[in-house]
């Protein structure tokens, strides 16, 4: 059975339900059922109409589940009547979950927990699991996320860029457990791309394919991070980069520049360089320039840094470097390499044993400690 | 999203406010302490931010490898003045902010006399997943 198509019917067979009247705390919880029955049955006895099949079960089981509530007795013999086929605006339904899932009220964690689940249509346990807490927690971060959401009016209109935060967010997690959340944040975001003609949507698209055309080349045998100048791009996905070039170069055409798309064209621009050598920092500068602009991010102020320090020779970088504050996240992984490439070891060595104390993953740790010894094996040699 | 360990001691934390052995309050002071204890445990199974809380004996000992063929070497139990962990909880939450609020609520736990312990928690954050994007 093919998962991945069961899970693209979800958004649609939830709207349907929302559309008949079923609240969508309650109709979110029976699509669940819906595809956990499904997931079930269909391996031995696929249905002809697979989105049929789960409207007609998950109406049933929301129809259950409103019985067993007394409370809402009064309700149910208005919707034990056949329901009335509601107008097919599947496209609308569609965005109007993103939105809701990504509502401002939630935290993102809720945010980013509701979306995979009410739009990707993955089970609580698979989330559970992609983000290492127990299924229980999980079931309650959704359930309450829900609460939370239920009272925002299902046809309000919504903020696409709370959405691409989330979107990003799960992006960034990457791959951990049973389910790859980077290849899910591109489904979901190809999805959205699909529903509404929105350059940031494009961009974001862009930047996680050019992202995850590296993914094969980021990673040694090991596990160990290897940084992108050290990357095999031999291992690059170039399917990946085409389509993402593509998909960047359509929404730069629309001439409404926003940080994702900036964010992408500093991704084509590393991934149109035959060595790490032949970059054309000069334009990377420039992108980080317009992402200056955009969004006034100190993080993206110090990429930035690394950047100059590339193009116009790491004292530029130091002193771009000099301007920022020195609590920055990674800040000290960056001075040690600036101050490398421009030969002071002993003062690099130093800096890269900082930063690996000071590093949030440990990934990053462990290759900021290789750095670190590799200049003291350097030094006693 | 990021996970945080709350650390309790037996020892070797700063000294708590209310300073007083755990043998010394009431009988009363102690089931009144476990269920402030099981009670934020289930706060936070509502909340969605729970995610393991584990005790631990004072019964334990050092060990270390001790060469081809010989049998590890122990030591032990711990002395005195060894720092003792307690036991832990383990949360998943938005923002650093978070888990000291948290932390603050734990460190609230009635002891003796019914009023709060302010014991010191240890509380250190695990190490996250290395972002897909970085540059």
């Amino acid at each position: 059975m093919d998962e991945l198509l069961l899970r693209s019917l979800t958004p649609g067979v939830l709207g349907v339900l929302v559309r008949r009247g079923a609240d969508f705390a309650a109709a979110e919880d029976a699509v669940q059922d819906a595809l956990v029955e499904a997931l079930r049955a269909w391996p031995d006895d696929p249905p002809r109409d697979p989105k049929g099949w789960l409207v007609t079960v998950a109406w049933r089981r929301f129809l259950d589940a409103t019985r067993a509530d007394a409370a809402r007795r009064r309700r149910e013999d208005v919707l034990e009547q056949e329901p009335p086929p509601g107008p097919t605006a599947e496209v609308d339904d569609a965005l109007q979950l993103y939105f809701l899932c990504a509502h401002p009220s939630l935290t993102p964690s809720s945010a980013v927990a509701l979306t995979l689940r009410a739009v990707g249509g993955l089970t609580t346990r698979q989330i559970a699991q992609a983000y290492l807490v127990p299924e229980s927690t999980m079931a309650q971060r959704i359930s309450r996320a829900k609460r939370t959401v239920s009272t925002v009016r299902f046809d309000s209109p919504g903020d696409v860029g709370t959405v691409l935060r989330v979107l990003y967010l799960v992006f960034n997690e990457g791959y951990s457990g049973d389910v790859d959340l980077a290849a899910e944040a591109i489904r979901l975001t190809r999805q959205l791309a699909a529903t509404i003609d929105h350059p940031e949507v494009a961009g974001l698209l862009a930047l996680m394919l050019l992202h995850h055309a590296r993914r094969a080349a980021r990673t040694a045998t090991d596990g160990s991070l290897v940084p992108l100048a050290e990357q095999d791009r031999g291992r690059w996905d170039t399917k990946l980069i085409t389509e993402g070039v593509g998909v960047l170069q359509a929404a730069l055409a629309r001439d409404r520049l926003g940080e994702y798309q900036a964010q992408a064209a500093i991704a084509a621009l590393h991934a149109d360089a035959p060595t790490a050598a032949q970059t054309d920092w000069v334009q990377v500068v420039e992108w980080y320039d317009e992402l200056v602009r955009l969004t006034d991010s100190p993080v993206v102020r110090l990429n930035r840094a690394v950047a100059v320090g590339e193009a116009d020779g790491p004292r530029a970088g130091l002193a771009a470097l000099a301007e920022l504050d020195d609590g920055l996240p990674r800040y000290s992984a960056v001075a040690a390499y600036l101050h490398e490439r421009d030969g002071d070891l002993a003062t690099a060595a130093r800096l890269y044993a900082v930063a690996a104390a000071q590093a949030s993953n440990l990934a990053e740790r462990d290759h900021l400690t290789r750095q670190a010894a590799r200049l003291h094996a350097a030094r006693d040699a | 999203m990021a996970k945080y360990l709350l650390l309790k001691h037996y020892r070797g934390a700063p000294a708590a406010v209310n300073d007083v052995r755990m043998d010394q309050w009431t009988p009363q002071e102690i089931t009144d302490h476990i269920q402030y204890m099981n009670d934020f445990a289930d706060r936070l199974r509502q909340t969605g931010e729970f995610v393991d809380e584990q005790a631990l004996s004072d019964q334990g000992m050092w060990v270390r490898y001790d060469g081809e063929g010989r049998p590890p070497v122990t030591d032990g139990p711990f002395a005195e003045t060894k720092d003792l962990i307690a036991g832990w909880m383990v949360i998943d939450v938005d923002t650093q902010q978070r888990a000291i609020e948290l932390a603050g609520e734990l460190s609230a736990a009635p002891g003796a006399g019914g009023k709060p312990i302010h014991e010191w928690l240890e509380v250190r954050p695990f190490y996250g997943v290395a972002p897909t994007i970085t540059e």
